[in-house]
């Protein structure tokens, strides 16, 4: 057969009707305020992490809400808890709590 | 004889409720604390959304109060007696006004931006604040900033002392985004080599023809919105401003110098807000402005019986909506002093 150069390639769409939602519920239940960022980015923005690597803490919690977890445990582990970003934070969201609940979501393999 | 009306602050609301009072028939005085009448408005160049002076809007409220509504200025409350259904204003001169309805119009003041510490201002001598920049537009002079530089980039910052729980202030200020849009086009429009950058969270255009002005100001004057809320800003050694966001759009930390830059201060109720409140016992609301008794139903409505409100001391409001809200609450006091009866639909469906 003649090679048209052409490959199947895989789907790369947030499927919301399929999203695994679980990690995002752990930490949901277990911090409230963890549904109440609006992306601002002010906790990036302040993030010493942030500036030196890719670790990217809003952007972090929207993939968890999306349910794209594959990276979370590598991405997660970067931060180095210091709390900058819950100074920072206009919602109030208690980000090293929601930290602290991703990694312990993580290991509870939800 | 005419019943009697004390309307207390003498900015856009007080002004516009008074005229119409007046036209109504009714024997109006308003109580304005400072020497002159307009509020805000006479610190204000031009005006969003239509680009109109302000002194235009002034004198336009200024004859509505010309010749019929009893205007005092310097007037300083020190209280307010409530007998049987009527009260009695008095002030520190010993003047006092009786009145059938009060209608309370004392505004808002802008959020004192030393409060957000960590943008700088009173910091650095290069962070000013929106209204500041409008006095420069005022005076009329050349834009330099403080530290005298003709300015070659500018950073504008949206929501400084609203929807930000560390200041206690969540609710939006509803005209600082657009503010911003103008300020922006007007500094473009004076120094043409400018570079404008106005980060936000959400960019909030609701008004008809805000919208208009939001893609004018990107497509003539090329000024760029980055979506990013400033996290801190710090001083350079030639005194620019060193700002940092997350673009995150891009999705990546940016930093910018500035050789300007401009926080666009919200709305928080005026201290004659506050105290006029404390002093008769008008309820406030979360928020801290005055609550109305039905958000629907009874806008201009207050807990105490012939007391009324009208403008932003009850929520930040632009001058279209504080002349509308001014012209409904007068159309609220005229229909209470006629006995009609304001709280019945409301009681009958929500209370
Ligand atoms: C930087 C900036 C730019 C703006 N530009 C625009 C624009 O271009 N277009 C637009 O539509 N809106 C604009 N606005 C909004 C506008 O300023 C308000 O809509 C308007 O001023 C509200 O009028 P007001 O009468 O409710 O309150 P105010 O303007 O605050 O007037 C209140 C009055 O009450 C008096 N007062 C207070 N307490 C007492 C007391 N105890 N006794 C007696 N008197 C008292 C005050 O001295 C004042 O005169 C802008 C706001 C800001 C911050
Ligand atoms: S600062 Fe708060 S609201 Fe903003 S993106 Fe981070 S967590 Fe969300
Ligand atoms: S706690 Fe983690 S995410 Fe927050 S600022 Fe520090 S390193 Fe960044
Ligand atoms: S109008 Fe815009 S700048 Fe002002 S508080 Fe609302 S979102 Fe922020």
């Amino acid at each position: 057969m003649v090679d048209f150069g052409y490959k199947i390639q895989a789907d790369r769409q947030i499927n919301l009707d399929i999203t695994n939602k679980a990690l995002a519920n752990f930490v949901k239940k277990h911090e409230n305020s963890f549904n109440t960022c609006i992306g601002c980015g002010t906790c990036t923005a302040t993030c010493s992490t942030a500036k030196f690597t890719d670790f990217n803490f809003r952007r972090l919690q929207l993939f968890i809400r999306r349910g794209e977890t594959a990276n979370v445990k590598a991405e997660i582990a970067k931060c180095m808890l210091c709390g900058k970003c819950q100074l920072a934070c206009p919602r109030g969201v208690n980000t090293r709590n929601v930290i602290m609940m991703i990694k312990k979501g993580l290991e509870a393999h939800v | 004889m005419a019943k009697k009306v004390v309307v207390i602050g003498g900015g856009i609301a007080g002004m516009e409720s008074s005229a119409y009072l007046a036209e109504m028939g009714y024997d109006v005085t308003l109580l304005e604390k400072e020497d002159c009448l307009g509020g805000h408005l006479r610190n204000w160049e031009r005006l969003f959304p239509t680009m109109r002076l302000g002194q235009e809007v002034l004198d336009f409220l200024k004859l509505g109060v010309d010749t019929k509504v009893n205007v005092i200025r310097n007037a300083n409350i020190t209280k307010v007696n409530r007998i049987e259904k009527r009260f009695q204003v008095e002030l520190d001169r010993g003047a006092s006004f009786n009145a059938d309805a009060l209608l309370i119009t004392t505004g808002y003041d802008t959020f004192d931006a030393t409060k957000k510490e960590e943008y700088g201002y009173g910091i650095y001598d290069n962070v000013i604040t929106s209204a500041e920049l409008e006095k420069m537009f005022m005076e009329g002079k050349n834009i330099i900033t403080p530290t005298g530089k003709v300015p070659k980039k500018i950073g504008i910052i949206h929501c400084v002392g609203s929807r930000d729980e560390k200041v206690g202030n969540v609710y939006c200020s509803k005209v600082c985004c657009v503010t911003a849009v103008k300020q922006a086009i007007e500094l473009k429009e004076k120094l043409p080599e400018v570079e404008i950058y106005c980060f936000y969270m959400d960019l909030r255009m609701y008004g008809m023809h805000f919208e208009a002005l939001y893609k004018e100001a990107q497509e003539k004057h090329a000024i760029n919105f980055i979506r990013g809320r400033l996290s801190e800003a710090s001083e350079n050694m030639d005194q620019t401003v060193m700002i940092k966001v997350e673009d995150t759009l891009a999705g990546k930390p940016l930093k910018l110098s500035v050789d300007l830059l401009v926080l666009m201060v919200g709305f928080v109720p005026s201290k004659g807000t506050k105290e006029i409140g404390k002093m008769m016992g008008l309820e406030f609301g979360t928020n801290g402005f005055y609550k109305t008794k039905d958000q629907h139903t009874m806008t201009n409505v207050s807990n105490i019986q012939g007391v009324f409100f009208a403008g932003s001391c009850t929520a930040p409001k632009t001058i279209t909506n504080t002349i509308t809200d001014a012209r409904a609450a007068a159309t609220t006091v005229a229909s209470y002093l006629e006995s009609y009866d304001l709280e019945i639909r409301t009681k009958a469906f929500f209370q």
